[in-house]
């Protein structure tokens, strides 16, 4: 990937306001080399003190129906077999309960069971676990397992699931439906429009870390070591589904090799691993093999999305309808917030959003990288980009038209309340500057170099900025080395490394004497790494612990023999109602398309981003680089493809869901527009996980359009929905 | 994965008659195949016969100017050897539009020509496919085939073979050399792949016992040679549509041709036919369309890979017309 440093960072850092030195500086990862030279442990890695047997999921090889009858006697006999696991002699459990819980929050914690009953719901649903001392033990007698089924028609094409209906609430608790003034009206009489239906599809996580877990029981108490984004969740779903008190369950994980929101529940290897521990009542590990990983370690669902703009003749918009039908599972609900960013992205009178489900025989989709903004953003800044063609106006003009002010100050539009911050137009107008926006052409298909066309686009981008509860331990020993612990999680973002810098600021102490502890749920309680909170809210409860030990500190002579410790936390502040906070960002893409095989090809991308105070460029900038890659990948390649007949997501290895690889990416920049936004939390940072995706990929679909004239509106834009109108 | 025996052979003869002692014995040479589809239980050898420590990893010229390629000449070396890049850069470019850096430093030339096809549906033993389990039916058909073939496939199978480096070898007419227990014997690579009909399950013309040891390619034949891949992603994906060309030709007329696809059927599939009308056409637009024509006219495409036909044609359009470019 090439890289070129031309972002404003330098200048940020030096810019930082009083009391923060290392805060703003890029410093190296802290768990770097512990990665590099593998002494950091993930889930599967752990050494216990006795001998780990290995499990081994069996999947089901029907998508709908029951078991009627399964043998697992010669698995039982084969050699080295300690335990064959299956609804006929798994230890009882919670039950799973109704499709949806009387709160969002209950959606992480609820009761998980796995080999609950003979039911089938989803194909490779686990049906079996078999336990050996090694894994290869295990795996050969898992292939000797004979089952017989009965089998139900399932749901598994989303063109044929006619009926939708409407659920009670969207991801993350936001109303399913809105609206303000009239929109059906405005939009017929608007005098210039964007009808378009977009369809994204099933993509899948794919962390490298594979779900993996290791149960180990000692008495009544188990310790599960494993990669989660979220050590509570994990804690508390064990405990409800085992029906153990929450106190009896430890979870630890120091080292996650990427979650991307499907390590934010408890997977079937956690819950598998602990009955077979405490059945064995010896430390079992279970890994979900990546295929595996497809059907049951979550996935983002299917779209169908409607976006009606209509607008008047200088650009103004009067009417914006997003309506999206997305797939669930019949036996859980998951709505992904689709259409809730675009109630706070431009402004007009008449408004309409709304969220429909389609039920099929899938197991329950989950957060992905920007649950709402990812495959929401596609559509809706596609159809600006159809409206701006339409208007002739240039699409970050038509942006700016669109801009939600009243009377000076930006208002949210849905809401009614002030932006904490909202530069958007900065954002546009300097990535245009750095990008070299004026060498687009605004007649597509203008730019041919040789038997390739080259195209420009962009996009916005937007993303909520949150903050979760969160406490934190800070302790200081008589040598002078200050240990920070709680139980948040390192995901890959940089959150040992950003940690540490806080806390050097607070205590004015050099980084190195600095020792962060995560992943552990004996430390105190975080909201964990999820929705891009992370940051702000473990930041802001170490920042709160250290603050408070500085004060005890001052009142001493130095630090006493026995060392000093304080508490801190955070929680949501009342400016959190009354501020509308958001990060915004600006992506630009060039691609090249080939006129004779229609293969397109990125060939560079600028995103510049207002996201509060940058904590780290470093690790900010891989996280914003990462989000843009994958806003490539949705985009052009990434699909999990659903056999229409048996269920399967088919092309469940990465030889064939392609993302994208780094000759698939070529150069991209970064830039982070200053900014400190003094409303969201003590730094005045703002999340940056997922802003990254936001807007990516209607990037560079705009500049396929650009390119070729042609707008595709089913991602990904892959080859051969451009082939068969390019000139031949 | 099923235990096995593994077994390492020294000499080459010592590992033919293990191959040929045992029905359910296999080579494994680099494994990057055969492993993967080992632990997903798709193949089920008891016995493993490792032939890394044959000597069979040189390329040696042979008189009168042709090339012999040792069975476990690994991609990479083959794809930098200088007379291949000077004397067949259709091959190095095959190569090295394959894989990935990695597997190519483990994959051999032997194994290369034995992968199995990509079929999702091959790749998942709970699905039908005749090519796994005969008889079972094809879940492709009526499932995902946006991959599939769309020449020479067969009501019971629909995969394609998935090699680029066997693409290149066609077009350069290579042959094959074998031994077993019948003796050696050389025969053209074209006739190494069995057309799927009602037995997708026997790919190959090899019989029970018989190992490769290498491959030859006649002198390089006068004009210019290009492979061009098209692909889902720039690098790491199998071909959609692969196109070899070697053409000599000039503004005025075609001396000599070939053509061959990849990614379009069961095999590396030789264009004789497109290959005779480009000689006796002048290389005007017209007639390469008419050529491409030619190419497919046997094609039969399935619900979602009717694309590969356009696709195929106008990507052999354009390699005639960059070979038959002057200068
Ligand atoms: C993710 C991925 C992407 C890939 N992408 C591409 C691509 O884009 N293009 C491409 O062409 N290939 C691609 N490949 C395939 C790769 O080229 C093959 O896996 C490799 O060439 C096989 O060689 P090997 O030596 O590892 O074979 P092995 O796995 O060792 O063996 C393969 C088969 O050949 C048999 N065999 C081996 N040696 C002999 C012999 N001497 N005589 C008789 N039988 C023998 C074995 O018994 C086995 O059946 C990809 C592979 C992977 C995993
Ligand atoms: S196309 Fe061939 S390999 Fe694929 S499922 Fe059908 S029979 Fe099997």
């Amino acid at each position: 990937m090439a890289e070129r440093n031309m972002t404003s960072n330098d200048q940020i850092a030096s810019k930082n306001g009083p009391g923060f030195q290392q805060i703003g500086q890029p410093l190296d990862r802290i768990d770097g080399r512990a990665k590099v030279t593998g002494a950091a442990r993930y889930g599967y890695e752990h050494i216990v003190s006795d001998k780990c047997a290995f499990g081994y999921i069996l999947g089901a090889s029907i998508g709908r129906g029951r078991i009627v009858a399964i043998d697992a006697q010669a698995a039982t006999k084969s050699p080295g077999v300690l335990l064959v696991m299956t609804h006929k002699n798994a230890p009882a459990q919670a039950r799973f309960g109704e499709p949806t819980t009387a709160t969002p929050r209950e959606v992480f914690t609820r009761p998980r069971p796995v080999l609950g009953d003979a039911h089938i719901r989803y194909f490779d649903q686990p049906i079996a676990l078999v336990v050996g001392e090694t894994f290869e033990a295990a795996r050969a007698a898992a292939g000797s397992i004979d089952v017989r089924y009965e089998r139900l028609q399932g749901d598994f094409e989303p063109e044929l699931c006619a009926a939708t209906y409407r659920p009670e609430r969207t991801n993350a608790g936001f109303a399913t439906d809105t609206s303000a003034g009239g929109f059906a009206k405005a939009f017929a009489q608007a005098p210039v429009k964007v009808d378009a239906t977009y369809t994204t599809a099933f993509e899948s996580h794919n962390p490298m870390e594979p779900h993996a877990a290791i149960a180990q029981w000692e008495g009544d108490r188990v310790t599960i070591y494993t990669g989660t984004q979220t050590l509570a969740n994990v804690r508390a779903c064990v405990a409800g589904t085992l029906q153990i008190p929450l106190d009896s369950v430890r979870v630890v994980s120091p080292f996650i090799g990427g979650g991307f929101g499907s390590k934010l529940i408890a997977h079937a290897d956690i819950m598998l691993a602990a009955l077979a521990a405490r059945v064995l009542q010896r430390p079992v590990k279970v890994a979900m093999t990546r295929q595996q990983m497809f059907a049951n370690a979550g996935h983002r669902p299917l779209s169908i999305q409607q976006v009606r703009l209509g607008a008047d003749r200088d650009g103004k918009l009067i009417a914006i309808g997003h309506e999206v039908c997305s797939s669930t599972a019949r036996f859980e609900e998951f709505t992904e917030q689709t259409g809730v960013f675009t109630r706070s992205l431009y402004a007009a009178d008449h408004r309409v959003t709304r969220h429909r489900l389609m039920r099929l025989d899938t197991n329950r989709g989950e957060w992905m990288r920007a649950p709402g903004e990812a495959p929401g953003m596609l559509a809706v800044e596609s159809a600006m980009d159809e409206l701006a063609h339409a208007l002739q106006l240039d699409p970050i003009e038509l942006r700016i038209r669109n801009e939600p002010n009243l009377d000076g100050t930006s208002l949210d539009p849905d809401r009614g309340i002030p932006f904490s911050s909202r530069n958007l137009i900065e954002c546009m107008r300097r990535g245009a500057r750095l990008f070299g926006w004026e060498r687009r052409s605004a007649r597509p298909g203008a730019i041919r170099e040789g038997r390739k066309l080259i195209g420009h686009g962009m996009a916005a981008a937007i993303r909520p900025n949150y903050i979760g509860p969160s406490r934190a331990r800070v302790v200081l020993e008589p040598r002078g080395t200050l240990r920070v612990q709680l139980d948040m999680t390192d995901i890959g973002t940089g959150t040992y490394t950003i940690l540490t810098q806080i806390a050097a600021d607070v205590m004015q102490m050099p980084p190195a004497s600095i020792k962060v502890e995560l992943g552990d749920s004996q430390l105190p309680t975080t909201a964990g790494s999820g929705g891009s909170w992370g940051a702000a809210s473990a930041g802001s409860a170490v920042h709160d612990a250290c603050t408070k030990l500085k004060r005890q500190l001052l009142d001493l002579p130095g630090i006493p023999p026995g060392g000093l410790q304080a508490e801190g936390s955070v929680t949501r502040s009342a400016e959190y109602d009354r501020y509308s906070q958001h990060a915004f960002g600006a992506h630009f893409a060039e691609v090249a398309v080939d006129l004779d095989t229609a293969e397109i090809r990125v060939r560079r991308m600028l995103g510049a981003f207002a996201a509060g105070r940058i904590l780290n460029p470093k690790t900010a900038r891989s996280q914003i680089v990462g989000g843009m890659i994958w806003g490539i990948g949705a985009a052009l390649m990434e699909q999990t493809l659903l056999d229409p007949l048996h269920g399967a997501f088919i092309n469940h290895d990465l030889a064939e869901y392609h993302i994208p690889v780094n000759a698939d990416v070529g150069q991209i920049d970064t830039v982070f527009i200053e900014e400190v936004d003094e409303r969201a939390n003590v730094f005045g940072s703002k999340g940056i996980g997922e802003l990254g995706i936001c807007g990516a990929g209607a990037a560079v679909a705009n500049a396929v359009f650009n390119a070729t004239g042609i707008r595709v509106r089913e991602f990904p834009i892959t080859l051969e929905k451009l082939l068969p109108f390019l000139p031949g | 994965m099923k235990s096995f025996l593994y077994e390492r052979a020294t000499t080459t003869q010592q590992a033919v008659d293990a191959l040929a002692k045992r029905l359910d014995a296999k080579l494994i040479a680099g494994g990057t195949n055969l492993l993967d589809l080992m632990k997903l239980e798709i193949e089920q050898p008891r016995h493993l016969i490792d032939v890394n420590s044959l000597p069979l990893s040189s390329i040696e010229p042979l008189p009168g100017g042709a090339l012999r390629i040792g069975a476990l000449v690994r991609n990479s070396d083959l794809a930098a050897d200088s007379r291949i890049r000077r004397e067949y850069p259709l091959l190095s470019q095959a190569l090295l539009a394959g894989a990935s850096g990695q597997i190519r430093n483990q994959a051999t030339t032997a194994g290369n020509l034995l992968q199995r096809t990509r079929c999702y549906y091959f790749y998942d033993p709970r699905m039908p496919c005749n090519k796994r389990v005969p008889g079972s039916g094809c879940a492709a058909l009526n499932g995902f085939n946006r991959i599939h073939a769309v020449l020479g496939a067969s009501d019971h199978c629909i995969a394609t073979h998935p090699s680029d480096m066997a693409v290149a070898m066609t077009a350069l007419d290579a042959r094959v050399e074998t031994l077993s227990a019948a003796g050696a014997r050389s025969f053209p690579i074209d006739q190494l792949y069995r057309p799927p009909g009602s037995t997708p399950h026997v790919e190959t013309s090899l019989a029970q016992g018989e190992m490769i040891t290498s491959v030859t390619l006649p002198p390089p034949p006068p004009g210019r040679q290009m492979y061009r891949k098209v692909r889902d992603r720039a690098s790491f994906a199998f071909a959609l549509v692969a196109v070899a060309t070697i053409i000599d030709a000039d503004s005025v007329a075609v001396r000599n041709a070939r053509i061959a696809f990849g990614g379009v059927a069961p095999k590396p599939w030789r264009g004789i036919v497109a290959e005779q009308a480009l000689l006796s056409a002048r290389p005007s637009r017209d007639a390469l369309e008419q050529i491409a024509e030619i190419a497919l006219a046997d094609a039969r495409s399935q619900k979602h890979n009717a694309f590969k036909v356009p696709l195929a044609k106008r990507t052999l359009m354009h390699a005639i017309a960059e070979s038959t470019r002057d200068g």
